[in-house]
C-alpha cells in the first residue's frame, strides 16, 4: 500500500524561484533585507548577497538573535526576509517568533528553508514536521505553505508587501508544477480538480501527490476533489466547509505531525460548522534514517496512502 | 526648593536640558527621578501587582535617558529618525509608563489605570497600545537582540539615530543576550547603548548566588564591547556617559543600583522583586519620597 510514487513530469524544489524573486524584489524596494544564521548557501542567498552585500545581515549560528534583529530591522523601517533552515528558525526561536514578531506586529518574513522532512536523512532533529502545529497557535501570523515554484514567486512578491508578520514554508522537495500563474490568493484554498465523492485537502509537497490520488480514483470511478492549502492561516473556510458539505468526507494530507497542523485545522471547521469524517495523513512520531521519498512513502504521504484513505471514506 | 513637577510633563526636551547649566539639570533630574518614584509607588499599590524593585532600580537610568538623552518627540512617537529606547526588562513598565507620562506620550490619567482590566498599560509594555515604547517586552533576554537589530537599521538608513537597551543584571543569564552581544561586537555598533541596571537581585535571590555575572565588565569586553561602570542613581555620572561622543565600539554601561532605591524597607530585599505594598505602606514610601 506505501508504493513508492513515480512521475514523469519535470521537477521542480521552491528555493530557486524564492531567492529569485526576492532579488528582483529587492531591486525596486530598497527596504527588503535577507536576515540568515550562516545559511547564506542552504537558503539560495548566494546571489542576494553578491548583489546587496549589506543588505544581507548574516548573524551567525544564532536563531534567537537573528529572529530579534529582523524585528529591530523592522522597527527601523525595513522588511526583513528571515531566511533559515525552518526546524531551527521555528524551533530554536519559537519565542522570538511569538513575542519579538507576532506580538510586536513587525512585518517580519520568516522564511522556513527545507521544512517538513527535508532533510530527510538526517533525521528528525533536521525535520520540521511541528512548525505548523507551533506557529498556528501564534496570534497574528499569517502562515502560507507554497506548492510549487509558480506559487513561490507570488506568494514572495505578497509576503513583500502584506505589512504583518508572516511565515513562509519554502519547500525543496521536488514536486510537479501544480498551480497556474495566478495560483496564489493569500487566504484563498484553490480548487486544483473538482470531485462530489470525496475531497483531498492537501499542501505543500502533498498537493501533486493528492493529485496523483485524485487521477487513480478517478480511474475507480470516485471523483476527489482537491484542494491547494496554500493559506494555512487564516483559513479558507468556505471552501473547506463546502469540501465536507459536498462531498462524503474530507482526507488531508500534510508534511508534518497530525496533531495540530492542517488536519486539525481543517477538522476544527467541519466539526463546527459541517461534521464529515475525515482521515489525517501526516507524520506520525519521530522518523526513522531514511531519504524524503523514502519517508513519505514509509509514512503513506503518497498516492497510494490518499487512495487508501480516501477509499475507506467512500464506503 | 524643588521646581513644581508639572513644569516638567511633556515640556522639557533633551535640548533644553543641555542648555541647563549642570547644577539646575541636577536640580532637575532630581525633581523628575523623584515624581516618577512618587507615581510608581502609587501605580502599584493601586493595582496591587508589578515589579517595585526594579522599577525603583532603574528610575534614575530612565530619568536621564527620556529626559536628557533621547531624541524623541511625543506629538510624533513614530518619527523615523527618533532614538530608540528598548526596556529589555519589560516587568518594570510602570517605571517606563511614569517616564512616558511625565515625557508627554500618554496622559498622566493613564497611570491610574496601570494592570487594570482593559487598560493600555499591561503588566508588560505593548508598543500597539502605548505611543512611545519601541518593543512588547516581557520574556527576558529579548530587548538586546532587538536592540541590534535597530542598530543595524540605523546604519543602512545611513541615518544617525540611536538605540538604548536597559536590561536587568539577571536577565543576562539568559543566552540570547550573548549572542546578541557577540553580533554587535562584530560589527562594532557604535550607535548602541546597552545599560545594565545592575541591581544585584533577581527574583530569587542574589545574582552572584544563582549564576554568577562577575566578572561583568570583563565579559562585555570580551565581546567587542567598550564597557563602563558608573552609580546607577547618579544623574550626572549617567548623562555624562550617555552624551559622550563614540566611535567603533558599542558600549556597555553597567549602572550600579539599588533594587527598590529611594524607600527604605524596600531597598536590597530580595521580596520586594514583585511583592506590593499596602496602603499603609504606600503611604510610608510616599513620606519618604515626598
Amino acid at each position: 500500500m506505501n508504493a513508492a510514487t513515480t512521475t514523469s513530469e519535470p521537477t521542480f524544489d521552491c528555493r530557486q524561484a524564492f531567492a529569485e524573486t526576492l532579488i528582483e524584489l529587492a531591486r525596486s524596494d530598497e527596504r527588503i533585507v535577507a536576515v540568515c544564521n550562516d545559511s547564506v548557501g542552504s537558503s539560495n542567498l548566494v546571489a542576494f548577497q553578491k548583489e546587496f552585500p549589506d543588505r544581507l545581515v548574516n548573524v551567525g549560528i544564532a536563531e534567537q538573535n537573528m529572529v530579534g534583529v529582523a524585528a529591530g530591522l523592522a522597527n527601523g523601517g525595513f522588511t526583513p526576509f528571515v531566511c533559515a533552515a525552518s526546524p531551527f528558525l521555528t524551533g530554536r526561536a519559537l519565542e522570538q517568533i511569538k513575542a519579538d514578531v507576532a506580538y510586536n506586529g513587525y512585518p517580519v518574513v520568516l522564511c522556513g528553508m527545507s521544512p517538513g522532512m527535508a532533510y530527510g536523512e538526517l533525521g528528525p532533529t533536521h525535520h520540521s514536521i511541528e512548525d505548523l502545529s507551533w506557529l498556528r497557535a501564534i496570534a497574528d501570523l499569517a502562515i502560507v505553505v507554497p506548492a510549487d515554484p509558480v506559487q513561490t514567486r507570488a506568494a514572495v512578491r505578497w509576503a513583500a508587501q502584506a505589512g504583518k508578520p508572516v511565515f513562509l514554508r519554502i519547500g525543496r522537495f521536488k514536486t510537479p508544477m501544480v498551480t497556474k500563474e495566478d495560483g496564489f490568493v493569500f487566504g484563498r484554498a484553490d480548487e486544483l480538480r473538482p470531485g462530489g465523492d470525496i475531497a483531498i485537502v492537501a499542501t505543500g509537497a502533498m498537493v501533486s501527490r493528492a493529485l496523483e490520488a485524485a487521477d487513480e480514483l478517478a480511474q475507480r470511478g470516485v471523483a476527489a476533489r482537491v484542494l491547494n492549502v496554500s493559506t494555512i492561516k487564516p483559513l479558507d473556510e468556505k471552501a473547506i466547509i463546502d469540501a465536507a458539505r459536498e462531498t462524503r468526507g474530507v482526507v488531508t494530507v500534510e508534511e508534518g505531525v497530525i496533531e495540530g497542523g492542517l488536519g486539525a485545522a481543517v477538522a476544527e471547521i467541519v466539526v463546527r460548522y459541517a461534521p464529515a469524517p475525515m482521515r489525517m495523513l501526516g507524520v506520525r512520531g519521530f522518523a526513522p534514517t531514511g531519504d524524503t521519498a523514502f519517508l513519505f512513502d514509509y509514512f503513506g504521504l503518497n498516492r497510494a496512502g490518499i487512495v487508501a484513505a480516501a477509499l475507506e471514506l467512500r464506503t | 526648593m524643588h521646581p513644581p513637577i508639572t513644569r516638567h510633563a511633556g515640556f522639557v526636551s533633551p535640548s533644553d536640558v543641555s542648555s541647563m547649566p549642570a547644577e539646575q539639570r541636577g536640580d532637575f533630574f532630581a525633581a523628575t527621578a523623584l515624581e516618577m518614584r512618587r507615581s510608581i509607588v502609587e501605580m502599584i499599590g493601586r493595582a496591587k501587582a508589578g515589579h517595585i524593585g526594579g522599577d525603583l532600580s532603574v528610575t534614575d537610568i530612565l530619568t536621564t535617558l527620556f529626559f536628557g538623552v533621547l531624541n524623541l518627540d511625543a506629538s510624533a512617537p513614530q518619527k523615523p529618525d527618533r532614538d530608540r529606547f528598548i526596556l529589555s526588562k519589560g516587568h518594570c513598565s510602570a517605571a517606563l509608563y511614569s517616564a512616558l507620562a511625565l515625557r508627554g506620550f500618554i496622559p498622566r490619567e493613564l497611570l491610574g489605570t496601570f494592570m487594570q482590566s482593559l487598560s493600555a498599560l499591561n503588566g508588560h509594555p505593548n508598543r500597539r497600545k502605548v505611543p512611545g515604547v519601541e518593543a512588547n517586552t516581557g520574556p527576558l533576554g529579548h530587548g538586546l537582540p532587538i536592540g541590534v537589530g535597530c542598530a543595524i537599521a540605523s546604519r543602512l538608513s545611513g541615518a544617525n539615530w540611536r538605540v538604548f537597551v536597559v536590561l536587568g543584571d539577571g536577565e543576562l543569564q539568559e543566552g540570547s543576550n550573548w549572542e546578541a552581544a557577540m553580533a554587535a561586537g562584530h560589527r562594532g555598533l557604535d550607535n548602541l547603548i546597552a545599560i545594565i541596571d545592575r541591581n544585584r537581585l533577581q527574583q530569587g535571590a542574589r545574582t552572584e548566588e544563582t549564576n554568577r555575572l562577575e566578572p561583568l565588565a570583563d565579559k562585555w569586553r570580551a565581546f567587542g564591547w567598550e564597557a563602563v561602570e558608573v552609580d546607577g542613581h547618579d544623574h550626572a555620572a549617567l548623562y555624562d556617559i550617555f552624551t559622550r561622543p563614540r566611535a567603533g565600539r558599542p558600549l556597555c554601561a553597567i549602572a550600579h543600583t539599588v533594587k527598590g532605591k529611594g524607600v527604605s524597607f524596600i531597598e536590597d530585599r530580595v521580596e520586594w522583586h514583585h511583592k506590593t505594598p499596602s496602603p499603609e505602606q504606600v503611604e510610608l514610601a510616599l513620606q519618604e519620597l515626598a
